[in-house]
């Protein structure tokens, strides 16, 4: 167990070397998104909206976070090790190295979820400002971590299944960005139809973004959505295992 | 002599492709053993289930005793690999690769240090340690990814084409390292598809051909079955025409019962390019 934890933070290591060296412009860059979310939906078209007693802005802000925390897990993850595979083949050096295949997957992640929570920490930081109303309770905290996980393992799977750098933008444009407009994250869901509800609750940044927001705003918090984030993260762990074994065919 | 890597009917397919098909070889312990074989010729194929990177189809691939599938994790501890693509981390130092590969096979931070230096010294690397890895020249990179492989120090080395792309000086370096190595103690299994190279560093060569082994020996045996010498000739100022003899007067022999009209007539020893002409009526740079 202590060997498995201390291989994840070698192949950490390598990741954490390299945002150490450009942890400026890596930073940067994940935020421009998320904030110019924040000033279109927030300040632009949500002046004025509010759900029963609660502001657009104190809405949206929980909504931006796990947006960001998804985005950013989900490309820290997958683009380096998509590079490392594809583009530098150092990712064969770990697989011949007497490192087990779950750390790997584990060490892998790992890069995801430290750039989500720096990302989403930044935008928390900028939100908690805006809007101070907003609760940084252990329950949110604990949502936001889950959430990095399961995108980053995400970013793993994605990462391992491709075949070139242009599969991996394919990947984003069709499945991330809708993704990112239509969990809840910039609307409430208990006004839409049943089915489209089915849905939007099958894709996982509407549980991240309904657990962030019951928590930041102190609502009944939906144990049920944080149960299937943990599927969804043993679903996706599961397929990177698969996913390595297969490439080993 | 002491069997270290031993193949038996390892068959590895892509699809329809049998990238490697029915190979039996044995590799011994201190030898340094040379896989000859054009592009495509399934080199890289063996060398990736030695390492257990990739799994064969059928038939079954040992090292020191030890099964590359079933026993990997053993195996992993045994084997230092140089990819035929470089497979650096180049967001990294040299060093820093270097401390990489020492982590990856749990080697304690102070111990990690020594070997580091010790080896970076080995290579002549130390002025470039802490450059990062793509500003280097082909030569030092290769170096670079040989002293990562070497960390663990490993009993077998695996070299997939160590010297293409470096010029004729950088390449006799790392011959000479190659046989450093070797004499230190290292089983070295390399490919290449230079002829030069099977016959200046290995002991013993295989011939690939088509996934298929079509000649195992020392460079000297194979060029012995062949004939140690061979003339050439050229027919109706076209055709170059090879024919193989024991020795120089067998050949000088020949060559004075041919016509008065026959031309160009070079004799030389032969070499393993004509083992490889005469065993698949194909060069070795051919596809
Ligand atoms: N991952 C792969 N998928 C499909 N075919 C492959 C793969 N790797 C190698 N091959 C095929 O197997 C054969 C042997 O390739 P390889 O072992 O790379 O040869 P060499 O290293 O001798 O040049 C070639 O025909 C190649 O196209
Ligand atoms: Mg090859």
């Amino acid at each position: 167990m202590l060997e498995a934890l201390n291989d994840v933070y070698t192949i950490l290591w390598v990741d954490l070397r390299f945002l150490r060296r450009h942890w400026r412009s890596t930073v940067a860059t994940s935020l421009v998104n998320p904030l110019l979310y924040l000033v279109a939906f927030g300040y632009g078209l949500g002046r004025g909206i509010s759900f029963g007693d609660v502001g657009y802005l104190e809405f949206v802000i929980p909504g931006i976070i796990a947006l960001s925390a998804m985005s950013t897990s989900f490309s820290g993850a997958g683009s380096k090790l998509n590079v490392d595979r594809l583009f530098y083949k150092s990712f064969d050096e770990c697989l011949m190295s007497p490192v087990s295949l779950y750390s790997i997957v584990v060490g892998k992640a790992a890069i995801g979820v430290v750039r989500g929570l720096i990302s989403s920490f930044a935008i928390l930081a900028i939100g908690v400002y805006l809007s101070p109303v907003l609760n940084v309770t252990p329950l949110f905290l604990f949502s936001l971590f889950v959430s990095c996980c399961v995108f980053a393992l995400l970013g793993v799977l994605i990462g391992l299944v491709i075949n070139s750098h242009a599969d991996m933008s394919t990947f984003s444009n069709l499945v991330m960005l809708p993704m990112t407009f239509l969990s809840g994250t910039f609307f409430s869901l208990s006004a839409l139809p049943v089915a489209a509800k089915a849905v939007l609750y099958a894709l996982p940044l509407t549980h991240s973004s309904e657990s962030l927001r019951a928590a930041a705003l102190a609502q009944p918090f939906p144990w049920l959505s944080l149960l299937a984030l943990f599927g969804f993260g043993l679903v996706f762990f599961v397929g990177c295992m698969m996913a390595l074994k297969r490439n080993s065919l | 002599m002491n069997e270290f890597i031993i193949t038996e009917k390892f068959t590895k397919c892509y699809g329809k492709v049998s990238a490697v098909q029915d190979l039996d070889l044995t590799v011994y312990a201190g030898e340094i053993f040379g896989f000859l074989g054009p592009n495509g010729a399934g080199k890289t194929t063996t060398i990736r289930v030695m390492t257990t990177l990739t799994k064969p189809t059928s038939g079954r691939v040992q090292i020191k005793g030890f099964d590359v599938v079933k026993d990997a994790d053993k195996v992993k501890k045994l084997i230092g690999v140089v990819q035929q693509h470089l497979s650096l981390d180049r967001d990294l130092t040299v060093r820093e690769n270097m401390e990489f590969h020492a982590r990856l096979h749990h080697i304690g931070s102070s111990e990690r240090k020594r070997r580091i230096n010790e080896l970076l010294t080995y290579v002549e690397l130390n002025d470039f340690a802490d450059r990062m890895v793509d500003t280097l020249s082909g030569g030092m990179k290769k170096r670079a990814a040989i002293v990562c492989s070497l960390i663990h120090e490993p009993e077998v080395l695996f070299l997939d084409e160590p010297t293409v792309g470096l010029d004729a000086q950088a390449r006799r370096r790392l011959w000479d390292l190659v046989r450093r190595l070797n004499a230190d103690g290292t089983t070295i299994f390399l490919t290449t598809h230079y002829i030069e190279e099977a016959e200046a560093l290995c002991g013993r060569v295989g011939i690939m051909h088509h996934g298929q082994l079509i000649a195992l020996d020392t460079p000297l045996e194979l060029r012995k079955k062949l004939g140690a010498v061979t003339v050439e000739t050229l027919v109706d100022n076209k055709e170059t025409r090879y024919q193989y003899f024991a020795d120089r007067a067998a050949a000088t022999r020949y060559v004075q019962s041919l016509p008065p009209e026959a031309k160009t007539i070079i004799i030389r020893d032969s070499n393993l390019e004509d083992v490889f002409v005469e065993q698949t009526g194909q060069k070795v740079g051919d596809n």
